[in-house]
């Protein structure tokens, strides 16, 4: 056994593993097929993803990780050349039906970024703006605190809410992000590679964030880092590529059987460290 | 050892070459921007020697007149200000709207590219003929005369091309992170841009603007093509008004041949200069007014 299976493994232990046998699926993929102009990009890719859990999906750079995670909340079709083609249904209603408006799909799945992506504006204002369009009538003040609250930001910025979000250090920037995702009161949280831009310190407060989390939220992140799907979540899913160059589903399951006794070779190579 | 320490210190061969290649550049660098501040300077010089003893009260207020000692600027000047007011409002929420739609709001394909393509062309277009333009639609078909309205109309027309273009420059320059994050949350395209693009683009927009309402200040040609005039003993007193600006009168006094006429003709320049700069400095707080809002 490598060492990196070592440190995985132990990562596993870490982790406080939730039960999946009581729980529902909230957003289940059929046949995905996801194009750019010609290329087909995912192919082949059916999964369900249980609702209040976290779905870690890992997998080689290229393998169409964050292409998926876009097609959860729609974020795909901000790109003019992309196509999806199969099943998404979030809900058991299909999202990418004609009558389904992504701007209410979006309300429901939020999504925090690679990098924290803060607006130029009050700490306060980032927090309470995704409520306020969202036609939030409740108290604005005490939103905006229960979501910091929640993100583990509140102690560290009650003092100066009025200060600019780009002022915080990039680890309060992404939980800041977080926060203001939480504030419009989703069902799911998409989160691609949340932590990459982040130092060692950060990345295990969003991480011990996101155990928080999934008490009230589903949770899908994409991660490069194996240690981290194994340290948070109760399922991965581990995404190869294909002779063609398109992305696939390789296998998805429990995270402890993932890591420790895979039944695809390919996911085997992949967390023993011979390709990736 | 000994090498290493060598080749740190080299003074000839290839490092060499380019270390002196590197400072003859720079040097040329610094001689290209020292020529137009120096053209400018020598400029200001000669006309603050030649106009200012012109410069008084009774310089900025009186009406034109055939005596050089009593004339005027007032009339010009108070053209000028109503033209530019009236140009602003008409380009700003025009050419910003025009931008915001083709920017963040126009499905991409071969009509929006063929229409950002023309902009840019139209922005080259001769002022002269926006001039006949204007003369024809304004002045003519939508018969407003030779007024004020016509000649700020016609201006607009000139500088909307140069608002669109920089408004466009500013709104993408706001990266697309932010509008990922916005769209993210489920906001409406026009809930993103009006909430966060469009602040983030506000200080670029401006400093556009105003840079190109200062190109329209000094613009003669399209404005004496609709009927400006250079001589007038009334000052403007609404849209329908014959007018005149500060570049015809200046003009109109050169083109005198007495000597005190040349002096008050560089007068002149230093007003319409003066409200350049003003314009230019009002550019600049608004700019700084509203990218310290963004900060903070």
């Amino acid at each position: 056994m490598s060492s990196l299976t070592t440190s995985v493994t132990s990562a596993l232990g870490s982790n406080v593993v939730r039960d999946l046998s009581d729980t529902n699926t909230i957003i289940a993929v059929n046949d995905l097929k996801v194009y750019y102009g010609d290329f087909l990009a995912v192919t082949d890719t059916s999964m369900n993803v249980p609702e209040k859990r976290i779905t870690a999906m890992i997998g080689p750079s290229g393998c169409g990780k964050s292409t998926v995670l876009k097609v959860f909340n729609r974020m795909n079709d901000l790109v003019p050349s992309a196509r999806v083609e199969g099943m998404v249904s979030y809900h058991d209603q299909n999202i990418y039906d004609s009558a389904v408006d992504p701007v209410a799909v979006r309300a429901r799945i939020g999504m925090v970024f690679q990098r924290p992506n803060p607006f130029p504006k009050s700490i306060y204002d980032n927090v309470a703006w995704g409520a306020k369009i969202n036609g939030y009538r409740g108290n604005m003040d005490e939103l905006v605190e229960r979501s910091l609250r929640q993100a583990a930001l509140w102690d560290e910025v009650k003092d100066k809410l009025k200060d600019s979000g780009l002022s915080l250090s990039g680890g309060q920037q992404q939980r800041l992000c977080i926060a203001r995702t939480i504030a419009t009161q989703p069902d799911v949280i998409l989160m691609d590679e949340p932590c990459s831009a982040l130092d060692p310190i950060s990345t295990l407060r969003i991480e011990d964030l996101m155990r928080e989390l999934v008490e009230d939220y589903t949770i899908i992140i994409v991660t490069h880092n194996m240690q981290q799907a194994a340290r948070v979540s109760d399922v991965t899913a581990f995404m190869t590529l294909t002779e063609g160059r398109s992305g696939t589903l390789a296998e998805m399951g429990p995270t402890d059987e993932i890591f420790t006794s895979p039944r695809d070779p390919r996911t085997e190579d992949y967390i023993t460290g011979k390709v990736g | 050892m000994n090498a290493i320490n060598s080749s740190l210190v080299t003074t000839q061969g290839r490092l060499r070459r380019r270390q002196i290649f590197g400072s003859i550049m720079s040097a040329a660098l610094m001689i290209a921007t020292a020529f137009g501040i120096l053209v400018l300077i020598v400029l200001l010089i000669s006309i603050v020697r030649d106009g200012g003893h012109t410069l008084n009260w009774n310089f900025m207020t009186a009406l034109p007149s055939r005596f050089p000692d009593r004339a005027g600027i007032r009339v010009a000047l108070l053209g000028s200000i109503w033209i530019m007011v009236l140009t602003a409002f008409v380009t700003f929420p025009i050419g910003v709207g025009a931008a915001i739609y083709l920017e963040e709001f126009a499905p991409p394909g071969r009509i929006t590219t063929t229409i950002r393509t023309n902009i840019a062309n139209l922005a080259g277009v001769p002022s002269i003929v926006y001039g006949l333009l204007g003369l024809g639609i304004f002045v003519e078909l939508l018969s407003m005369g030779r007024s004020i309205a016509a000649g700020a109309l016609t201006l607009s027309l000139l500088v909307l091309p140069v608002v669109i273009i920089a408004s466009q420059e500013a709104l993408r320059a706001v990266p697309d992170s932010i509008r990922q994050g916005g769209l993210a949350l489920g906001a409406t395209r026009l809930q993103v841009v009006r909430a966060h693009v469009f602040p983030a683009a506000l200080p670029g927009i401006l400093t556009g603007t105003i840079l190109a309402l200062s190109r329209a200040i000094g613009e003669t040609a399209p404005l004496i093509v609709i009927g400006a005039v250079a001589f007038l003993n009334f000052s403007p007193e609404g849209l329908g008004s014959k007018f005149s600006v500060l570049p015809l009168a200046i003009y109109g006094w050169t083109a005198r041949p007495q000597d005190d006429f040349h002096a008050i003709a560089a007068g002149g320049i230093i007003v319409l200069l003066a409200v350049l700069l003003t314009m230019n400095m009002g550019a600049i707080l608004l700019r700084n007014h509203f990218q310290n809002k963004q900060q903070g």
